[in-house]
């Protein structure tokens, strides 16, 4: 069938239009955010193996750094596994507010599954900001190409580095520290659609810091979804209800199908 | 260390792979019953969104490693120059990296 096949092709052309993404800023900070993740693997006397399956098993940096702090501490494995699952709570909503732009109605669930394994903050942001520019059709492709592509390079960087930089001078550490948050605060704000994006934006910022001083074990979900809430009602009841009703009528992309 | 060394792949996949990849399979059935234009796709991103700002901006407030002895001022006011010169500029997100990264390496230079 020419049509299949033209499919196909225009399949693979998107899933290497997505790989490309990993070239760009955000890509590359994580990148050097990575480089870092294997001198503090080394330090906690995790294995060079450990650190690259754990990259590829987890993928996510902070549940990582969790992992790892709560295992090089000889915490019992029940405990470990409620630290991280309680610092992955966040995963669902975020895997769940990309899922209407990303599905379309023949995309199989095992495929959705299988894609939301590589969300992480970095290609949640790449979804948020991409994924409308791409033809509905190929958006699983075009994030997996990005999104897997990220992981195998990442997982490759901390087979790489692990050992060669044991440690860096304190103010290279501390601006690549420092490099990710940066990026997060702009390029969340810039990608925000919705008037309610800016209002939780703000809300987690203040409620995150705030939460850790009160209780720091539920700290992030506290601000997530007390912040997330109060952010959705404000918008909803205050600042939707001035302006002039929006028309019902669903996004452009939805009228083309 | 043969034995140890298997029990560590065992936390691992139960802490690491497990405890992480509940939520996002979760949020795919949740993520597929939502429709586009609905309130609870409005609720659940703001949650998401103010979930990772939270953990973001913890991430500046109390850092591990070096910046942790940096004064909070210092990280407080790199990132708050950097964001107002990122809006300024009309959102380039390169400006708000640029500018928080210059004034923290010049404050850590010169404190």
């Amino acid at each position: 069938m020419p049509s299949s096949d033209s499919d196909m092709r225009s399949g693979l052309f998107w899933f290497m239009t997505g790989m490309r993404g990993i070239l760009s800023l955000p890509a590359l900070i994580l990148m050097t955010s990575f480089v870092g993740f294997s001198a503090f693997a080394l330090e906690s006397g995790v294995t060079r193996d450990q650190a690259v399956f754990m990259t590829l098993a987890v993928w996510a940096l902070p549940a990582k750094m969790i992992l790892i702090g709560t295992m090089a501490g000889g915490a019992p494995l029940a405990a470990s596994f409620l630290a991280v699952t309680l610092s992955s709570i966040r995963m669902m909503p975020m895997v769940a507010s990309i899922m209407p732009d990303m599905k379309n109605d023949k995309s199989p669930t095992w495929l959705l599954l299988f894609l939301s394994h590589f969300v992480a903050i970095t290609s949640w942001v790449f979804a948020i900001q991409h994924l409308n520019d791409v033809p509905r059709e190929r958006r699983t492709a075009y994030f997996g190409g990005f999104a897997i592509t990220l992981t195998l390079v990442n997982a490759l960087i901390v087979g790489v580095c692990y050992g060669i930089v044991a440690q860096f001078p304190p103010i290279v550490a501390g601006a690549l520290f420092m490099m990710t948050p940066v990026y997060f605060f702009g390029s969340i704000w810039a990608s925000a659609r919705h008037s309610v994006v800016k209002l939780a934006f703000v809300m987690g910022v203040v409620l995150g810091p705030a939460f850790a001083l009160v209780s720091p074990e539920f700290d992030v979900v506290y601000a997530g979804i007390g912040g997330g809430t109060l952010a959705y009602l404000v918008d909803r009841f205050v600042i939707r209800r001035r302006k002039p009703p929006v028309a019902a009528s669903p996004a452009g992309e939805i009228g083309h199908e | 260390m043969s034995e140890n060394g298997w029990w560590v792949y065992v936390v691992i996949i139960v802490a690491g792979w497990l405890a992480t990849d509940v939520w996002r399979y979760l949020g795919v059935i949740i993520g597929n019953r939502l429709d586009e234009d609905s309130e609870a796709l409005q609720w659940v991103r703001a949650v998401a969104t103010a979930l990772v700002m939270a953990v973001t901006s913890k991430l500046v407030v109390f850092p591990t490693g070096t910046l942790a002895d940096t004064p909070l001022w210092l990280r407080l006011g790199a990132l708050g120059a950097g964001f107002l010169a990122f809006l300024l500029s009309g959102q380039r997100v390169i400006v708000c990296v640029v500018v928080s990264i210059s004034l923290l390496i010049i404050g850590l230079l010169t404190l």
